[in-house]
């Protein structure tokens, strides 16, 4: 199981540049620096409308030393498909293709290009920021947007629950999927590197707390990632061609209220929605270890071929 | 990912040759892709395209196709993906019509702002609701403000000359614009014809190699699309129209050129049918300028002095060749198979928006002939002639 850790010594690329436009604090910007110091210098990324077409700068500034390609919010996979297509059909195979989306960019708009081409296993890595709704415009809700939770467009409370995109994409058998935070980074990066050495669609999700849209204190951001792992809302795990579970880092015993009462995005909840959000974050930790039990004794992670 | 591929196709060199071949509109296309050696195919199927990438699917299998197929899940991917294989160096292909296009729509902006030279044939359809299959441009004249260039031609071996043309056109480094090449559902779509199969060395030394300025390459790290102010927009825009100033010009130009190494040309920019002396010009692009042919030969065998003026080119607008190939004539009357409701027809209006201010200029008729695929016969063609004849056009287009 991973630690958390005070100093973390990450080997890093120099590819995301300091005196980008995020927020300070910005759960993202951190997230996106391991992302891209990981994945190397010879890459292209795809960015859709969202923080991170902010945080990788105005024209014609970049706070990325490598190609990005911005496209439409619904477009990302498609778009990180085309080139990668285009770099095979030039010899240029060893070049990383790499699709930066948030949440609204991937589980809601964005997830037919992405079905679509994991579906038809494309080669490149596909990285979900996900900050738990459309934070860029103000913190409406997403489908990534947690049950009872307060955003612009839902201010009593989200009356469903968050879209289980992990299981979804890992239904598609495709290589790698994994969810990681930036409370640990060491985790993120070592899942990044294993996503960039693989072949065909490999899927990361990470939650990036969003300070402005969760309410979240400017110094709290990996205080808050840390607990949403700890209290086990957001379980650090990999499923390797859908069958095969790894969990990283579980549950450590600490209640959910220890999680939420760090965000303003959640100040309404009574007593009894703080149960019943502990009650289903204990039913999905059980759900969870028992798929990663029972999946991998019937049957062994395959490549796809 | 990539497409399955026959071991060791025996290519017959034969199939490199010019080839005389009995073709569906759609499968004349097909063969025209192939010869354009395009490196990136996005495909998803709609009625009454699909037969155009399910016949390049085929050649891919016994590779007489070499080039990655992409089997999208969406026509909104399939652009996409074109785009960004565009942007980083390579020639791209895909087609679709009708809801497929319109399901495009955001995408065929995105494709001309980041200047990428597609070429994508359309086969135009009726628009639901309600739903139809009917020949009816409507669906690619919606598209007239995206930034495309649009070519419309009138049976399968001018769609076929016309995308290798437009490859040729579209690439050229003053343009740097996609290109839609448009033909109508089931006339031209699925009618045999018997087709010319250009040779390979042929189109290789017609259409030389994609080789773009700009491309995502990680030794260049160029970006694109990044936000942009105010001012650079209004100069992407600018320059936008400036490359599509370029493009009339060059449109004559690749048909002569094309003419005198294949032996076919189109007229370029417009055709004239039987002009001479005409008091009046049918006007009209598409499948319609066949069957105005006839009805032109039948009148002049009647001594009524009528001719054709065939539109091939419609974005950029061609103002000033239809401005010179009009002067003098007294009458203009548009036969047309779209329509824009509270507008009329499409090429009816741009007609008279081309004319304004122009001394002399003829009276025009619009007639909404075709709306919804519905049967304009020769002798049809003729009726409605006599009737502009005999009548002050109105303001509006008119249904006949």
């Amino acid at each position: 199981m991973i630690e958390t850790k005070k100093h973390y010594d990450i080997p890093e690329e120099d590819v995301f540049l300091s005196g980008h436009f995020a927020c300070p604090g910005c759960g993202e910007a951190l997230a996106v620096r391991y992302v891209l110091n990981t994945m190397g210098p010879d890459t292209i990324a795809v960015v859709p409308p969202s923080c991170i077409s902010i945080i990788s700068g105005a024209q014609p500034y970049s706070s990325m030393k490598i190609p990005v390609y911005q496209t439409t919010l619904e477009a990302s996979a498609a778009s990180a498909a085309g080139i990668k297509r285009a770099l095979i059909r030039q010899g240029k195979d060893h070049v990383n293709v790499l699709a930066l989306a948030g949440d609204g960019g991937t589980y809601d708009i964005g997830f037919q290009a992405l079905s679509g081409a994991a579906e038809r296993n494309e080669d490149f890595v596909y990285v979900c920021l996900d900050n738990e709704g459309y934070m860029n415009t103000g913190a409406q809700k997403s489908g990534a947007s947690p049950h009872l939770v307060n955003t612009a467009f839902t201010p009593g409370g989200k009356p469903t629950v968050k879209k289980n995109v992990v299981e979804i994409m890992a239904a598609h058998g495709i290589p790698y999927v994994a969810t990681a935070t930036t409370g640990f980074p060491d985790d993120l990066a070592r899942k990044v590197a294993k996503a960039r050495d693989m072949k065909g669609l490999r899927f990361i999700v990470v939650l990036t707390p969003c300070l402005a849209g969760w309410g979240v204190k400017d110094d709290e951001g990996v205080k808050v990632s840390r607990l949403a792992v700890d209290t086990g809302m957001w379980p650090l795990y990999e499923v390797e061609y859908g069958t095969k579970y790894t969990i990283n880092r579980g549950p450590q015993g600490v209640p959910v209220m220890e999680y939420l009462k760090l965000q303003s995005r959640y100040r309404h909840l009574t007593p009894e929605m703080a149960d019943e959000l502990q009650r289903e974050t204990d039913r999905a930790w059980e759900l969870l270890q028992a798929r990663a039990t029972c999946v991998v004794s019937v049957s062994n992670a395959e490549p796809i071929p | 990912m990539s497409a399955v591929k026959l071991e060791n196709p025996a290519l017959d060199p034969a199939l490199l040759q010019e080839r005389r071949m009995l073709l569906k509109g759609n499968h004349a296309v097909s063969y025209g892709v192939m010869r354009c050696r395009p490196e990136v195919i996005a495909m998803y199927p709609i009625t009454p395209q699909t037969p155009i990438v399910e016949k390049i699917a085929d050649l891919a299998l016994t590779g007489e196709i070499d080039a990655e197929i992409m089997t999208c899940e969406s026509e909104h991917s399939a652009m996409s993906a074109c785009i960004t294989a565009s942007l980083t160096g390579v020639r791209v292909f895909t087609a679709s019509a009708s809801q497929g296009l319109f399901l495009m729509h955001e995408m065929l902006h995105y494709a001309s702002g980041a200047r990428t030279p597609i070429v994508m044939p359309i086969v135009n359809r009726t628009l639901g609701s309600p739903w139809g299959f009917w020949p009816d441009q409507t669906d690619s004249l919606a598209q007239r403000d995206t930034g495309w260039i649009q070519f419309y031609t009138e049976g399968g071996q001018e769609s076929l000359d016309m995308v290798i043309q437009a490859y040729k056109i579209a690439e050229n480094p003053d343009v740097m614009l996609p290109a839609m090449v448009c033909h109508e559902a089931f006339y031209v779509s699925h009618a045999l014809e018997p087709i010319t199969v250009p040779s390979q060395a042929d189109v290789d030394a017609y259409l030389p190699p994609f080789n773009p300025e700009h491309r995502l390459d990680v030794d260049r790290k160029e970006s694109w699309g990044n936000v942009v102010t105010q001012e650079m927009f209004y100069r992407h825009r600018r320059d936008m129209g400036i490359s599509m100033s370029h493009v009339p010009d060059l449109v004559t130009k690749a048909d002569v050129e094309f003419a005198e190494r294949f032996g076919r040309g189109y007229g370029g920019i417009l055709e004239k049918y039987r002009c001479e002396d005409a008091e009046m010009y049918i006007v009209a692009f598409g499948a319609m300028c066949g069957t105005i042919r006839e009805a032109v030969d039948q009148m002049r065998e009647k001594n009524l002095p009528v001719g054709l003026l065939k539109i091939r080119l419609f974005r950029p607008f061609p103002v000033q060749a239809i401005q010179e190939a009009v002067a003098g004539i007294p009458r203009l009357v548009v036969m047309e198979r779209n329509y824009s409701p509270g507008l009329g027809g499409i090429l009816h209006q741009e007609l008279k928006a081309a004319l304004f201010g122009m001394e002399n200029a003829p009276l025009v008729h619009g007639y909404l002939a075709g709306v919804g695929g519905v049967n304009v016969s020769v002798d049809r063609i003729e009726e409605l002639t006599r009737k502009a004849l005999a009548e002050t056009p109105v303001v509006e287009s008119v249904w006949v």
